[in-house]
């Protein structure tokens, strides 16, 4: 697959030809194989494959494993293209009556169709309120292309807007494009890209040496974005960074670098093949479509660091120095890898710059909010992916345009909490982001709305929580999680979490005293203002966001000794309910420490001195006899 | 590790410092933990000091100086996966094969780690057992799934 | 000339104009005027690491203010230093409480502590502890005596200063440069018997006596490192300074 592609007109052949020789009557089943993996997806493809050669279908149908397709709730997810037909919860048992109905007859397999309600059906995918009410620039082709074929992404414009830049576009003009776009850092700072561009290109560097680097270290839990970006179209980052290269270091010697957690190695693996599909075809390497410009791109796995998604922490991991932060008195921009001038974007951020390029920047303005004519920072334009998880009832990767209020994502997009509960709140932006409640839904998400409100965009997670989750938890849970992930050099961040961590301990165990809550906030003001990398600054959010939000809850757990969520262990206890006990052993037999007895058709007690609040007796009782106070 | 092995991985890095990082994956890739003597070789090696390897091993999470059991289960406590009580399972997991976050059961057969998230969230709890991914996972999945090893320490 | 004036810069500390170099250490600009600003991680013989969080100052670059630390702050032509506002007297209180809370038993901590007008510590001791994770010895190990012996590992709250696997480590020469810069004397240096340890790196280095007086002055080990790096004869070392 791929050929040598030394100049556009070569790749615009390639194309036609590409598509030419597509048969009218060809098929090809997507399989996500991404996180879909965890349902068992991955078994479906050699299903798949044997199911369709049984049937002499090998010549005309294609199996893809591909990336997510964004609707995980409903995994494993299969789409029959180029139709469009939407199969979801599909498991191996369906594989034969899929290939027999569907790819042979043409006929639908009803059940495996997503419904709602008794009388609605959506066949198409497109039709499927879940993804018609997102805008799916960027993660549309997951459903429709295989990741490890170049030829798919050449098939659907790949490399066009490489095409139309290199040797074409004086960079500067490039970056200017990329400026009025409006586009800003998808990572989670919002910096806009363009302006970054332009001051790396505009340092100085006496060989000439600058680097462009992907920032794939997607460390806060409950994000995948990019992890569905690489996994599903690595081509459309690596196609991006290409037109970095030529924007900021051309003429001179551009390097790139992307740099990807090492927790996910099936996008390491993507990755690494599509780079080695480029460089084959020419579009990495020497001469790069005639332009004169020199530029390849090396993968850097991470170790197991949050912190490394720090820009300066990654750069000292590459350098194979531990991941600790500098201060960034002197940007990289300017000083940065090596001490080169170092141009660092997000996966979604490098793969937004192909869009920009092919469709424009009038387009590209024309979704989001506020007016960057002016200046860049003047709005957010373009489109966000969100990872939408937690008590909602639609949980996967949701793409909508910036400016789309919480309610729509949260209601409309994912369907409302789980079991009809009461919502309670959204946490976004990460352990650097905060809890916004209720009253914040119809908040327009966007860079600057979301950091007034006390919370941040971040790099997408959007954590969804209901009546059942303990706001005081969750901030215990954050604090943790950063204490562990500090890199530990500066006094304020570690101590500091250690500290805070000490003190929402002891409110979770019911030891809580007056002062906690100002010392708590006290604290805090000192790690944001006082620490030397963002990781510190931040830490301090979701506790704040909290405090700010659920004040009701902190006190009532030192006050009252009481959490509300029925969560914090050392304030609440189980109890057997003897109306509805029918005696049948189950939660005796299943508790680890014995606390319940009871024979046979005899209510049980449950001993409250033995209890260790694992809750395992309440989730195998099926008679509903046990509660929780 | 064989002298000539550790060699090769030298050398398919260039030998360079840079590429530490990915000298200890592959060490560890190898021999499923870091050996004490093979990161006293590389230091020797390549003539950089021992602390700086020891500090790289020391620092990043996924690498283990203890030797690991045959079985690596990986619990993911990413907030997703929190909400969805993933330290209940840590602990059910604890409690099943005697073994904390972190170590190794008594005979070897498996290391229980945790890992802030492995961008699976819309199917937590997750679990990853010897590379495999496990989603939604219960008490009672776990039990299935622990079987293997629960029967040697009854 | 144009050099020189090329990396002259004039900065304002606390309203009154000052001249420095373009890029050095805004703490040692401040120190060599008089001023006074606490630090514990700071040393002039070795680069900046910006761990402690005391050396705390605010400083207006054109329209922007930051509150920052100084040693790692590059001066700049221009900027306006301000050191005692509310801002860094209150955060600093709050870095000192952390520390007494982390190094209990380091009293050099508790002096300057007391000294800024921190007591005592809301916040959990812990015990035992003198070490207050500077990194002044690993630097002064790696980048003046060349030996590199000791780093941290881990990170976080399981950071810590050691020798690799807690063990002694060949590469330390028994010099004791790390000792005599360690602001909260937590490493610790002992002679006993003709043997010098550095007793938090289980180091134990045999004593080389001299020819002459018979006293036991410096570790054999280190003298015959110092002899091959600067390439002369070892026996150069078999007398002490005071007898050669």
């Amino acid at each position: 697959m791929g050929t040598s592609i030394r100049k556009a007109e070569d790749l615009i052949k390639y194309r036609q030809r590409l598509l030419s020789s597509r048969g009218a009557d060809e098929q090809w089943v997507t399989v996500c194989t991404s996180g879909c993996s965890a349902y068992g997806a991955n078994k479906l493809i050699p299903a798949f494959l044997e199911s369709i050669a049984k049937r002499g279908l090998a010549e005309k149908v294609r199996v893809k494993a591909t990336g997510c397709h964004g609707f995980c709730q409903r995994g494993p997810l299969v789409v029959i293209q180029p139709r469009g037909l939407f199969y979801q919860q599909m498991r191996v048992e369906d594989v034969d009556e899929v290939v027999e109905q569907t790819l042979a007859k043409g006929e639908i397999v009803e059940r495996l169709i997503y419904k709602e309600g008794e009388l609605q059906s959506f066949e198409q995918e497109e039709d499927v309120p879940f993804y018609k009410n997102q805008m799916r620039l960027l993660l549309k082709h997951n459903s429709n292309i295989d990741p490890t074929s170049i030829d798919d992404y050449i098939g659907i414009g790949g490399y066009a807007a490489l095409a139309n830049v290199l040797g074409k576009m004086k960079p500067e003009e490039v970056c200017r494009t990329i400026k009025s776009s409006g586009l800003r850092g998808r990572g989670g700072g919002g910096f806009p890209t363009g302006i970054k561009w332009e001051t790396c290109r505009a340092a100085p560097s006496e060989d000439g040496v600058r680097y462009i680097v992907c920032n794939a270290d997607e460390g806060d839990p409950g994000a995948f974005m990019d992890r569905a970006l690489l996994e599903g179209n690595p081509h459309s980052v690596i196609e991006g960074m290409i037109i970095g290269a030529w924007a900021i270091g051309h003429p001179g010697r551009p390097a790139g670098y992307v740099y990807v957690r090492n927790e996910y190695p099936l996008a390491v693996e993507r990755l690494g093949i599509a780079l080695n599909q480029a460089r084959e075809s020419g579009l990495l390497g020497k001469n790069i479509l005639g332009s004169g410009m020199d530029f390849d791109i090396r993968i850097n796995k991470g170790g197991g660091a949050f912190v490394c998604g720090e820009s300066t922490a990654l750069m000292a991991s590459i350098e194979g120095h531990v991941g600790e932060p500098r201060a960034k008195h002197i940007h990289t921009v300017e000083s940065g890898l090596y001490d080169k001038p170092t141009n660092l974007n997000n996966v979604e951020t490098w793969a937004n710059v192909p869009l920009i390029i092919n469709q424009g920047v009038e387009w590209y303005t024309s979704i989001g909010t506020g007016d960057v004519s002016q200046n860049p920072w003047g709005g957010s334009k373009g489109t966000k992916i969100f990872a939408l998880v937690g008590k909602v009832n639609h949980t996967g990767l949701v793409e909508v345009p910036m400016g789309t209020t919480l309610r729509k994502i949260v209601f409309e997009i994912g369907n409302g909490i789980i079991g009809g509960k009461k919502f309670k709140a959204v946490q976004t932006g990460g352990p650097s982001g905060g809890c916004l409640p209720e009253s914040k839904l119809d908040l327009e998400v966007d860079f600057d709305a979301l950091s007034e409100a006390g919370s941040m965009m971040g790099s997408g997670g959007m954590i969804v929580m209901d009546e059942t989750t303990c706001m005081v938890d969750v901030a215990r849970y954050f604090i943790h999680f950063l204490a562990d992930e500090s890199c530990g050099k500066c006094t304020t961040c570690r101590e500091g979490l250690k500290q805070l961590g000490s003190i929402i301990d002891r409110i979770c165990d019911g030891k809580g005293k007056d002062g906690d809550l100002e010392l708590l906030a006290d604290l805090s003001q000192t790690v944001s203002e006082a620490s030397l990398c963002a990781l510190g600054q931040t830490a301090p959010n979701p506790l704040l966001s909290t405090l700010r939000y659920f004040k009701e809850e902190y006190q009532e757990h030192i006050h009252d000794k009481k959490c509300r969520a029925k969560v914090c262990k050392a304030l609440i206890s189980y109890s057997i309910v003897s109306e509805n006990c029918t005696g049948c052993m189950i939660c005796a037999k299943k508790c680890p420490e014995q606390a319940i007895t009871g024979k046979k058709k005899e209510v049980h007690v449950l001993d409250d001195a033995k209890c260790i609040r694992c809750g395992i007796c309440m989730d195998v009782c099926t008679y509903d006899a046990v509660r929780v106070d | 590790m064989d002298t000539n092995k550790l060699e090769s991985i030298l050398d398919r890095h260039d030998r360079d410092p840079a590429a530490l990082l990915a000298i200890l994956q592959d060490i560890q890739a190898e021999e499923n933990y870091l050996p004490k003597e093979d990161i006293k070789a590389v230091a020797k090696k390549l003539n950089l000091p021992l602390s700086r390897i020891y500090s790289l091993a020391t620092f990043f999470s996924s690498f283990s100086l203890e030797p690991r059991g045959k079985h690596i289960c990986t619990v993911c406590m990413g907030t997703a996966c929190h909400v969805r009580g993933a330290s209940s399972l840590v602990d059910h997991i604890g409690r099943e094969l005697d073994v904390q976050a972190g170590d190794t059961t008594a005979d070897m057969q498996v290391t229980l780690e945790t890992v802030n998230c492995v961008g699976a969230c819309a199917m937590g709890p997750l679990l990853i057992m010897d590379g495999e991914y496990h989603g939604n996972m219960t008490v009672s999945g776990l039990d299935r799934l622990l079987k293997p090893f629960t029967k040697t320490k009854e | 000339m144009a050099e020189k004036n090329e990396n002259k810069v004039s900065f304002k500390i606390d309203g009154r104009s000052y001249e420095g170099v373009k890029g050095e250490s805004l703490l040692a600009a401040i120190r060599r005027y008089g001023y006074e600003v606490p630090s514990l991680c700071y040393h002039e013989a070795v680069s900046s690491y910006g761990a402690c969080r005391l050396c705390l100052v605010e400083v207006q670059e054109g329209r922007r203010r930051k509150l920052t630390t100084s040693c790692n702050y590059p001066l700049q032509d221009g900027i306006e230093v301000f050191l005692d506002t509310e801002k860094v007297v209150h955060n600093r209180k709050m870095v000192f409480k952390l520390l007494l809370a982390m190094a209990p038993e380091a009293q050099s901590v508790r002096e300057l502590a007391a000294d800024h007008g921190v007591i005592d510590t809301p916040f959990e001791i812990n015990k035992g502890n003198k070490c207050i994770d500077c990194g002044l010895c690993a630097r002064v190990c790696k980048e003046i005596v060349e030996a590199d012996a000791i780093g941290f590992s881990g990170r976080g709250l399981s950071k810590q200063m050691v020798s690799p696997y807690d063990e002694a480590n060949e590469a330390c020469i028994g010099c004791g440069a790390c000792v005599v810069v360690c602001p909260t004397d937590c490493i610790g240096m002992k002679e006993e018997n003709g043997i010098r340890s550095i007793v938090r790196w289980h180091r134990d280095l045999p004593m080389k006596k001299c020819k002459v007086c018979g006293r036991p002055f410096a570790p054999t080990f280190q003298l015959n490192h110092f002899a091959d790096q600067i390439k002369i004869e070892r026996s150069f070392f078999d007398s002490c300074q005071d007898c050669r």
